[in-house]
């Protein structure tokens, strides 16, 4: 009937008590307090406010990194193909098909009563990333299967050529409308970032889909896949820099626990793939080893933001400290009011 | 109706804002019901949980198993062992023990009907009358409990709160906005209802809450909250968590009169002192456009487990669903240029 084990949710309800404690700010007496001391809140027991995802892990990280994969090596594909690159066109074919294929059983995977799958195509709804996505998802994965079919079997090669475009075209929405499927909930350290996030999705699928082209094609081929990756890797380590600036209190899950670890082993790898691609590219093991590490850093920067978000929405501070910021603005700017603010509606 | 196309432009006006009618918005002809909900005044909130109970009994919910030690599922947490809304909690009474030292707290936190700061020490049932009267016991409750139930005490003052919570069922539903089956959907009553049938627990209604209320059941997989007894609406009866509960601190009825009420109630508790009384979710103009479900509250929103300034998640889509598509633009013509910079192919 259902896969929904709570083992598979390792994250969900599990307060960490020490880190998130119920402070209590003062009181100020009568009136209200205007300004909220920093990290000073008040709370019901120190709980959630907001439920965290029941997204699981690895699922849904690894969908947005094959998902990412996918969408750019569609385009590499395409590209390679109008420029007659044939290893670098079987690479990003073989890339995208993978990568939507892979997706996709990720997210079936993921849904708490896979059988109803189907239920996704019943409506389009603007309003809901996912169901956006659905409709991007589904025929990308039709097209990049049937492009990488012609490619395997190397039969209907006219068709392979069309079906790769009209994948492409697909493909870098495939990479970044996953952005805005965790901008668009109330974890706050997701919201927040919904500047950032598909910059930083988009970067990172570059690198991935980089870092494959730089492991399956040839040498003679690989120049493309090498520029894209290398690019995509300084975008997205400059872009996690300046999300985790601009989110000030709300960047402080990126710093501590797993999703820590997880984006510095993701830095590492991608300072240590470019660095390679750049010096490596023209010898097939180190282009390869350098791709391997690009698709590595990637893939980590997918569980590292899954990660700080699952704190994020179980930390009542990252709720209430921010509203309570919001609310003395929205008062210090209407201040010709003489109402007390309580009493709004009497 | 709103034309789908109007969220990608932002052209739309109900993803947020002041919103007269949702029902005839989610595609309902005119001639609907008026939109209910509940007013819960947590002020005259006893925490008996008959809401709770009734709720669980007429819904066929079954056990939270949200207890850690298979046993009771005791939390710490004063009575409440319930813990907080889920898939299968769909009312939840808070219970804070405000305790402060003696003579310390504000007089937000004591009636200013009790001697508590000073001056004549405090009366209580064991104390006789100085004028060798009867004790009236409803007179040593100021303001017929107004400001929460009290424990006069020698070394500390301990104030009760008790609240019971629910589904806000939000003008704007961030949860109902996401859903990619349609599953949740708008009542003609102007609720938001889950039809489980539809649902394949997708579980993105569950983050995209800012209540924190809808939530995946593991035993079935799928969505689960309170559907403010769409059954039981449609027979012309009352919610059973509002028919269960013995002080009228839950009050179902038609919205606008709810309102009209709960502005009553905050003025008269005004003109009483007591100060700290303030309405929840009621504002048309706040972050969902207001609740159906909106609350009477003796002290700030997150004391009760409450986001103090909740706003609905697909505000802020159509500027997202932008950022997406320059970004998906860029990232396309990134690709295409890395096949041209450096001097184009190498032999």
């Amino acid at each position: 009937m259902t896969d929904a084990n709570p083992a598979e949710m390792p994250e969900r309800g599990r307060v960490d008590h020490d880190a998130v404690k119920p402070r209590r700010g003062r009181r100020g007496g009568k009136g209200e307090q205007l300004q909220v001391p920093e990290a000073e809140f008040r709370s019901y027991y120190g709980r959630p406010i907001i439920k965290a995802p029941v997204w699981k892990n690895p699922d849904v990280p690894l969908y947005l990194f094959l998902g990412g994969l996918a969408g750019s090596s569609s385009v590499l594909g395409a590209m390679a193909a109008a420029t007659g690159r044939p290893t670098l066109r079987r690479a990003g074919r073989l890339g995208a098909a993978v990568g939507a294929v892979g997706g996709t059983v990720f997210l079936v995977h993921d849904l708490h009563r896979p059988a109803r799958f189907l239920h996704m195509l019943r409506v389009f709804k603007p309003t809901s990333p996912l169901s956006v996505g659905t409709w991007i998802l589904s025929p990308f994965a039709t097209f990049a299967a049937a492009t990488a079919a012609t490619e395997v079997t190397g039969r209907f090669r006219r068709t392979g050529d069309v079906t790769g475009v009209a994948a492409a075209a697909f493909g870098p929405a495939l990479a970044t409308y996953t952005a805005v499927l965790f901008s668009n909930t109330a974890v706050p350290t997701w919201h927040e970032a919904h500047r950032h996030l598909p910059v930083l999705f988009g970067s990172s699928a570059a690198a991935a889909g980089g870092g494959f082209g730089l492991v399956f094609a040839s040498v003679r081929d690989n120049a493309p896949a090498q520029r894209l990756a290398i690019a995509g890797a300084c975008t997205e380590l400059a872009t996690e820099k300046k999300m985790e600036h601009d989110l000030g209190l709300l960047a402080d899950v990126y710093e501590k626990g797993r999703a820590k670890t997880l984006m510095t082993a993701s830095k590492t790898c991608l300072v240590a793939g470019a660095l390679g691609a750049l010096v490596g590219r023209h010898r097939r093991w180190s282009a390869a080893l350098s791709g391997l590490a690009l698709m590595a850093g990637s893939a980590l920067t997918r569980f590292g933001v899954f990660d700080a978000g699952i704190a994020s929405a179980n930390d009542p501070a990252h709720i209430v400290v921010p509203q309570r910021e919001r609310i003395a603005r929205r008062q210090a700017s209407t201040e010709t009011s003489t109402t007390p603010p309580d009493r709004a509606f009497a | 109706m709103t034309n789908v196309f109007d969220a990608f432009s932002g052209a739309a006006t109900s993803l947020s804002g002041p919103l007269p009618d949702p029902t005839t918005d989610a595609g309902w002809s005119g001639d609907h019901p008026k939109r209910v909900g509940f007013f819960t005044d947590t002020s005259v909130c006893i925490g008996c949980k008959a809401c709770e109970v009734a709720c669980k009994e007429w819904n066929l919910v079954p056990d939270d198993g949200t207890d850690a030690s298979g046993l009771y599922g005791l939390t710490g947490m004063s009575y409440d062992n319930t813990g907080d809304l889920g898939a299968s909690t769909w009312r939840h009474v808070a219970f804070i023990e405000d305790v402060r030292p003696h003579g310390t707290a504000t007089t937000g936190h004591l009636p200013s009907g009790l001697p508590a700061l000073g001056g004549t020490p405090p009366r209580d049932a064991a104390t006789a009358p100085p004028d060798g009267g009867t004790v009236d016991l409803l007179a040593l409750l100021p303001d017929g409990g107004a400001h929460g139930q009290q424990t006069p005490d020698d070394e500390r003052d301990v104030r009760w709160l008790m609240s019971s919570d629910v589904c806000k069922h939000c003008t704007h539903a961030g949860c109902l906005d996401v859903c990619p089956t349609g599953a949740l959907f708008r009542t003609e009553y102007g609720t938001v209802v889950v039809q489980d049938d539809i649902c394949n627990g997708c579980g993105y209604c569950v983050p995209s809450c800012p209540y924190g209320v809808i939530d995946v059941r593991e035993s079935d997989g799928g969505a689960h909250k309170c559907t403010l007894c769409y059954d039981r609406l449609g027979a012309g009866l009352e919610p059973a968590c509002a028919k269960a509960c013995p002080t009228n601190s839950i009050q179902f009825g038609d919205l606008d009169e709810l309102q009209a009420a709960a502005d009553a109630r905050l003025a008269e508790l005004h003109g009483r002192g007591v100060e700290e009384a303030r309405l929840y979710g009621r504002d048309p103009d706040d972050g969902v456009g207001g609740d159906g479900a909106f609350f009477l509250l003796l002290d700030e929103p997150e004391v009760y487990g409450l986001p103090p300034d909740p706003i609905v998640t697909t505000r802020d889509l159509p500027e997202m669903w932008r950022n997406a598509a320059l970004t998906a633009a860029g990232l396309g013509a990134a690709i295409v240029a890395a096949f041209f910079t450096g001097g184009g192919r190498r032999k």
